[in-house]
Order: C-alpha cells, then structure tokens, then sequence
C-alpha cells in the first residue's frame, strides 16, 4: 500500500483539539476554562497550541475548584458566552454537580426560555488504569438522567471532533465524555473543512450485522468491534452500534437493528444498577417487545467500587471476552 | 381465594390432552360430582368432575383446545361469596411458581403413585409454556400452536430457532386431489401406539414360541354352554382369557414384569386383551380373572369392548395388566407374533382355529387346531418357562373342564 491510499489518521486528542481551535476561530464568543489547559496545554495535552494560538484571554487556566470554575463558566453562558469547560477528569465534576445540574440543565425551563446556557463540560470519563475507585467512575447515566442536559461521548476521532463541534454550538448545556486510554489512539481523520459536525442524538453502525445487536459509547465500542470480529469466526453475525450520543437517545436506529436482530446486548464501563443499559434495556422492552427473542443483556462493571489492584480491576470492567460470552448467551448458544 | 382448576393428569404416561368441551358455562353453579368437561387423553375420552360447591367463574381454555399441557390452568371457580370482581387478582400473571395450591381441584388419578409423583414434578414447566415475545408473535403468524413446539431456551423457552424449525415441517394434511398421496394427521392414540411399540421392540429382548392345540373339546364346552345359556353367547375368547388366568397361576413366574432394577412377580393374573379401534387398538383389563368364572369375564369383556370403542374406558380400564392376550383368530390369521406390551412379560397371540388332519396313535384324523405363540421379554423369563407355559395353557384348553374347575 503508498501513503496515497493509506487513509490518513489522528488521533483523539487531535481531533477534540482541532475542533476547539476550529470552533474559536468561527466564534469570538467560544473560550476554554479548566485546571492546567493553558500553560501545561491540558493534563492530557488537549488543549496544544491553543494558548499559543487564542492568547490567555480565551484559555484560560482555574484554580482547582470546580464548583468554582464551572459556576463562573455558566454564568458566562447565561450572559452570552460559549464556554467550554474542562474536568481534569469527570470524577472532580462530582463538584460542580451543582452549578451543571441546578444551574445550567434547569435555567432554561426555570426562566420560563429566557435563559439559555451554551456550555459544553467536558474531560475524561470513566476508568483509565489504575487510579483508584474514586477517579474511575463512569457518570453517563449520572448525567443523562436529567433533562435539560444532552450527553455525548465519542468513540473515534471522527466522533470526537464532530460531535465536540456540535457540542459547542449548541444552544443547550452539553455533557462530553471522553476517555483517557482513547486520547492517544489512532482512527480515520475526521473530513477535512471547519463544517464537519455530528449531528446530536444521532447513533452510527460501526458495523453491519442480522444476529445480534451490541450497544456501546466510547472505549465499549472499540471492545465491541474486537468482540464482534471473534464472533463472526464463529459465524455470529454482530452488529455493533455507537451510540455517540446519551440524550438524546437515537431510538430510532436501535429499534430498527432490534427489529432485525431479535436479540440486543448493551455494554458500558459504568454500574449496572440503574445505568444506560438499564434505560436501553427499558426501551427496548417497551417498543421492540415482539421483535424480541431473548431478553436483553446488559455488559457493565461490577457493582463495586472499582478496586485498584491491577488483576481485580481487569475483572471488575468489561472487556471484549465478557461481551464475546453475553452474545453466546443472548442468542442461547453459550 | 378462587379454587383453580388445572388440566388433570388422567393416566401416568399423560404429559397433554385435548380439552373436548365444557360442559358448564360461566356464571353456572357447581356443586361436587358435576361433570365440567370433556378431556381426551392419549387413549380415551374422560370426564372431569367438580370437587367443590361454587360457581364457574372463568374458563381460561376453551373448549376444542387441542395439547393442552398437563397442569394448565384451565378454569377458575368462585367459592361462596366471591364475584367476578375476585377473578381479576387472579387474571393477573400467575406467580411463576406453578406449584398447584392447596385449593386447586385434585381430580383423583387412579393410577399409583411413582408415575405421579414424576408428572408433579415435571409440572413445573408444564404449567406454562415459556416463549419469548418473538416466538410467539411468529407462531401466530404462522397459525402454529405453541403447545406443538419443542423450546430449546432456557426452561424449554421457545424461541424464534424452534418457531422457524417447527415451520418448516411438512403441514399434517395434504389434500391435492391430484395428489398420489394422502398426508394423514396423527391422532393422539396413534402416537402412543407408536411410541410404546417403537419402545417395546427396540428395547426388550423378545423370543417367540409356538405351539398347536386342538380346540375341539373347548368348542363343544362351548356350544352346551352357550345353548343352555340362551341370550347369552360366551367366546371362544373369554375361555382363553380365562384358560390363560389359570396357567398364570400355576407357572407364576411367566406373570411378570422388568422393572429395570428388579424383576415384578403379580398375585393376580390382570389379562390385557388387545381391543381393535378404528383409529388404533387398546388392551382392556380384566383384572383378577383367576377368580372370576367364565360368564363374568365374558359379560366384563362384553362391556369393556363397548367402552373402548366409544372412548369412555376410565385409565385404570386400560393401564396395568400382568400378562396380554391377542386374538386374530376371527381374521382368518394362522399364527402371528405380536409386540410385548410393555413392562408385562408375556403376550400370547393367538390364530385361528381351523380343521386339520392329524396323526393320532397312528391314525389320521380331523381335529381342529389353533396355534398359540407366546411373545417373550428374556430379562425376565427364560424359555423353559414359556414352553411349560405353552404346555400348562395347551391343558387346560384341550381339557376345558379344568378351565372351569
């Protein structure tokens, strides 16, 4: 193969760089707040260049207080600025639930429409390696309860920069969840030209299959497609489906791979109890229940707190074997 | 509490059977001994009675529902005091725990109890039939009957796999009129035939013998019984069932069963005599025939025979037996081996009495012969004992005053 067809690649962490940088140079309005994103250009390295390029004005670094930081990023929001708002991790988001819950998810509802908050909060979500089981949490079904907030999560660097572009210029406060072990992975550039976006609420078939259904956001989609190539040895035909966005759910496009597959798995790092399995398996049951042959599956971590010694923290979160297993078992053939 | 009523297990070899008809409608008073319904088990048509006062409240099967799955709740019945309005808790999805209740009408199964006690257990999974929402959603569309499909899911859950398997059998019936070929349905006592038959002669080790006996002497016992009785006609059959009653006595180790870890020896010789239907063949019991004379057996014969072929024999008419009895000698047929009937292990088949010449002392002479052949499970009995068997038997008819002696 020549580099002419090799599709050219980037990584994560580019990507969600490029769309920040692409976004502040179409809106004066758009800035960048959070704990060491200007001068150490992100404590995942992010935020690269975007000092250098926007001046201390619109990249902005906090002191670590997030209650603080993000109260004033949605003060800024309700005055008419585009925040973004960095967590170092979305485990210190716990925080500012406040001001992301009470003050930006509800002041548009509680103003009557008045009011709107443009915000988007984002930073890693979820597990990394070994950091313990307060800095590991996944918060996706914290934060897609609510309604007032969207909530997406990239798996690629596709997702990444489209669905953070969108993010930024949505009117609503938006929840992104991304995934330190993806920043440095490689995937297909996003096209080229400062007007790619995805669209919110809309979910994407990573892969095509009829016998099984596998629903997953984030680093879960990478194992899901590992797991589905496993299967397909075995002549199990997987469909993997990214969710990409949290809420808005796209219900559409997994009824319809329901419909066609009659058996659904849902895979998350996060809690079983009461997670987005847990809604995805709801609707599901409400809408597909004809279409069903089994009942939906759900593939999460272990309702524990995560441990931090390295062999129990790989039994505690789900990787491709567990998803391999839960298709066998959906489909009667374990 | 409404009292349930659950399709009964009427024989201990009954997993299903179709409900007929219901004899009561809803809103109908009940008190005990009422017949509710009509159910069809695999080899007779039954009755089931009302064991409790109270009122028909809810008929969850109806009537000309065919494999209703031993267990199923079928009906509900009102206690005193109770309305319709008490139906509704009890319309709500069952607990899953089919254990019947205390309440539940037990509809006393003559048959004993090692059987019984399986059924009970295997209702668990009886009481309903798990499918999941795609499978049942196909079978209707399909017009197929859950109750015919086999699950392969978890607790025998039916799944889309087995809907579509089902499916794809060919359809019972084919009526093209150009057709070479007519499909026939099976009938739930055809299957039996099959399967106890298929069991009987793939599992039990049979041996055959034969032996001729001259019929004369029973013959004209015969005539000078039946011309003094009048009215009544006793057969050359009742005479072998009864001749065949007393051998049993006297070889008593050719009246046994194998029971697989131990080898049954009866008191009683209960003689199954093979009774030919139109749609397959059941072998009623005369029990106790070593102590019944002649005109008991053949009056108990006479009405055993009605009731088998207008379905109405009772299980404990038809299930048990030490020993069975075979006659095509009315065909015309010489001599034939039939089938064990298991777990009995003895089965005589007996041909046509004919004409023959034979050599007495020397002498030719005309005697009218009849040849017995004696089906033989070898677990448990040996060939001296079916040829002392033949002999003992070839006595008494031979010398027909010992029958009745």
């Amino acid at each position: 193969m020549t580099s002419e067809t090799m599709p050219e690649t980037i990584t994560v962490r580019e990507a969600l760089r490029d769309a920040m940088a692409e976004e502040m140079r179409q809106n004066p309005n758009v800035f960048l707040m959070g704990e060491e994103v200007a001068e150490y250009q992100g404590a995942y390295k992010v935020s690269q260049g975007l000092l250098e390029e926007f001046g201390s004005k619109r990249v902005i670094d906090t002191p670590i207080t997030e209650a603080g930081f993000a109260g004033v990023g949605v003060g800024a929001a309700f005055g008419g600025l585009s925040p973004i708002v960095e967590f170092m991790t979305f485990n210190f988001s716990m925080q500012a639930i406040d001001q992301i819950i009470n003050s930006a998810a509800k002041t548009l509802y509680m103003s009557g429409g008045q009011m709107g908050c443009p915000i988007v909060f984002r930073g890693p979500n979820g597990s990394a390696a070994r950091v313990g089981a307060q800095h590991s949490q996944c918060f996706a079904s914290w934060y897609a309860h609510c309604p007032g907030l969207k909530v997406v999560s990239p798996y690629n660097a596709i997702d990444a920069k489209g669905l953070l572009k969108a993010a930024i210029r949505d009117p609503n406060p938006v929840v992104f969840l991304e995934n330190e072990l993806l920043y440095g992975q490689r995937f297909e550039a996003p096209p080229s030209g400062s007007d790619f976006i995805l669209p919110i609420g809309k979910a994407h078939i990573e892969r095509p299959g009829k016998d099984v259904t596998l629903i997953g956001f984030s680093i879960m989609v990478g194992y899901a497609l590992e797991a589905a190539e496993e299967l397909a040895k075995e002549g199990i035909d997987v469909e993997v489906i990214n969710l990409r966005s949290l809420r808005p759910l796209d219900l559409e496009t997994i009824f319809e791979s329901v419909r066609k597959t009659n058996h659904c798995v849902t895979l998350e790092e996060g809690f079983p109890y009461a997670g987005i399995g847990s809604e995805l398996s709801a609707q599901i049951m409400e809408h597909m229940f004809d279409f069903l042959d089994a009942p939906v599956l759900r593939v999460t971590a272990k309702d524990v707190p995560l441990p931090y010694a390295a062999n129990l923290e790989r039994l505690a979160i789900p990787r491709s074997p567990e998803i391999v297993q839960a298709v066998k078992n959906v489909l009667y053939n374990a | 509490m409404t009292i349930e009523i659950l399709m009964p297990a009427l024989s201990p070899t009954m997993t299903e059977g179709n409900l007929i008809k219901w004899l009561k409608k809803e809103g109908d008073s009940l008190k005990s001994g009422d017949v509710l319904a009509e159910i069809e088990t695999d080899k007779a048509t039954m009755e089931v009675e009302a064991v409790d006062e109270g009122v028909l409240g809810k008929i969850l099967v109806l009537g000309g529902t065919e494999n209703v799955k031993v267990n199923t709740l079928i009906a509900l019945i009102l206690e005193e005091g109770e309305t319709t309005a008490d139906l509704k808790i009890q319309g709500t999805p069952q607990n899953s725990e089919p254990t019947p209740s205390e309440k539940s009408l037990p509809i006393s199964p003559p048959s004993p109890s090692k059987s019984q006690e399986k059924t009970s257990l295997s209702g668990i999974s009886q009481d309903r039939i798990f499918s999941s929402p795609l499978a049942r959603r196909l079978a209707l569309e399909k017009n197929l009957d859950l109750s015919t499909i086999q699950g392969s899911g978890p607790r025998g859950r039916i799944v889309k796999k087995d809907v579509e398997e089902t499916s794809k059998k060919p359809v019972s019936v084919s009526s093209s009129s150009d057709s070479a070929f007519e499909d026939v349905a099976l009938t739930t006592m055809r299957k039996v035939v099959a399967k106890r038959l298929t069991e009987s002669k793939q599992t039990v080790p049979h041996f055959y013998v034969s032996m001729d006996v001259e019929i004369d002497a029973l013959l004209n016992l015969r005539k000078d019984l039946n011309k003094g009785l009048g009215d009544i006609k006793v057969s050359v059959n009742d005479f072998l069932i009864k001749a065949c009653a007393r051998t049993l006595m006297d070889v008593p180790e050719a009246n046994a069963s194998w029971m697989e870890t131990f080898i049954r020896l009866y008191k009683t010789a209960d003689v199954s005599v093979a009774v030919s239907l139109d749609e397959g063949l059941i072998t009623p019991i005369v029990r106790n025939a070593q102590s019944k004379s002649i005109l008991e057996i053949s009056a108990e014969m006479k009405s055993l025979r009605e009731k088998a072929q207008t379905g109405k024999l009772i299980p404990s008419e038809f299930q048990g037996g030490s020993f069975s009895l075979s006659n095509m000698g009315m065909y015309g047929v010489s001599s034939f081996s039939a089938i064990l009937n298991p777990p009995q292990g003895c089965i005589l088949a007996v041909g046509a009495g004919s004409e023959t010449a034979v050599v007495r002392s020397g002498v030719l002479t005309v005697a009218t012969m009849m040849t017995l052949t004696l089906s033989v499970d070898h677990r448990v009995i040996d060939g001296a004992i079916a040829a002392q068997f033949l002999k003992t038997l070839k006595n008494y008819i031979e010398n027909p005053v010992l029958i009745l002696a």
